[in-house]
């Protein structure tokens, strides 16, 4: 309290520092993404409409355990990525590569899952072929892979970045736009996973 | 307490705990528990699923202190999209 104690009272609620996580330009790729999975949600939704009983019976065969850890997975990567990206800005050497290191673990662990349920439906003769459902399903999934993997690739930036004793201004912007791209990776998810295996 | 502000790295856990809930709330409801009505429980899943992505988009992509504009069409995309699904859910 003695901080604002000077008659001032503009202090007394301090004013929030304004910062753009990232630059500008990878704001424009991830929000142009996220429409981009946004419009293939709502069709996804149209088609479902059109054969309600075929896309929930199908989205039967689906178990939701696997999709269940993979968002567990997911969320704590950004978890460890958050945490990462603000020991990188506190100027620490040793922590960030080991929390990037454990995001890219989770995101090899959600792949490892993603393979293991592909493989369970491809031997049970389920194709994208089969129906519209599984269509959709091999499609959004599938899109959302490559963006993981292209996440995954990210990491490795920031892990080998993160290294260095010296970082400037404009390497950190590209290292939080990164570390944001992750978190769209985790948001996409977050969306597709119930809209795919719950809503019924 | 304004200091929080600035020394968020703890409440970030505290984010990751209440989304870790959430998960196994919607997985919950999504195994036909809970509410009665399917569509009911399609929607509620639907809002918890658009509550979630704020929280990963205002904390984890620290879209809480980013400049307006950013946060403005951050927050606009979660309103238009999460409305626009629950109609075509219903409506579809």
């Amino acid at each position: 309290m003695a901080t604002i104690s000077d008659g001032d009272t503009q202090t007394a609620a301090p004013r929030p520092h304004r910062h753009l996580p990232g630059e500008e330009g990878t704001w424009v790729l991830i929000l142009g993404d996220m429409t981009v999975f946004a419009v293939f949600f709502a069709t996804y939704l149209y088609y479902r409409g059109e054969q309600p009983e075929l896309f929930a019976e199908s989205a039967q065969s689906l178990e939701p355990g696997f999709g269940v850890i993979n968002t567990l997975l997911l969320l704590t990567s950004s978890l460890c990525v958050v945490i990462g990206i603000r020991a990188v800005r506190r100027r620490r050497t040793r922590l960030p590569p080991a929390l990037f290191a454990g995001a890219l673990a989770c995101g090899l662990g959600f792949s490892a899952v993603k393979f293991v349920e592909y493989r369970e439906l491809l031997s049970a003769g389920i194709t994208p072929a089969t129906n519209s459902f599984f269509m959709y399903y091999f499609v959004l999934t599938g899109l959302h892979f490559f963006h993981l993997v292209l996440g995954m690739g990210v990491l490795v930036y920031l892990i080998r970045v993160s290294r260095l004793p010296e970082l400037g201004a404009r390497r950190l912007a590209f290292m939080e736009g990164g570390a944001c791209f992750w978190h769209m990776v985790d948001l996409l998810w977050i969306v597709l996973f119930p809209l795919l295996y719950l809503v019924r | 307490m304004g200091g929080l502000r600035s020394v968020p790295g703890d409440r970030v856990g505290a984010v990751w705990v209440v989304l870790v809930a959430a998960t196994l709330l919607s997985f919950w409801l999504g195994t036909d528990h809970g509410l009665g009505s399917a569509e009911a429980r399609g929607v509620l899943i639907l809002v918890v699923a658009f509550v979630k992505i704020r929280f990963v988009g205002r904390y984890f992509m620290e879209l809480r202190t980013a400049p307006t504009p950013l946060r403005v069409l951050f927050e606009g995309w979660c309103l238009a999209v999460c409305l626009a699904l629950i109609a075509f859910y219903l409506l579809g």
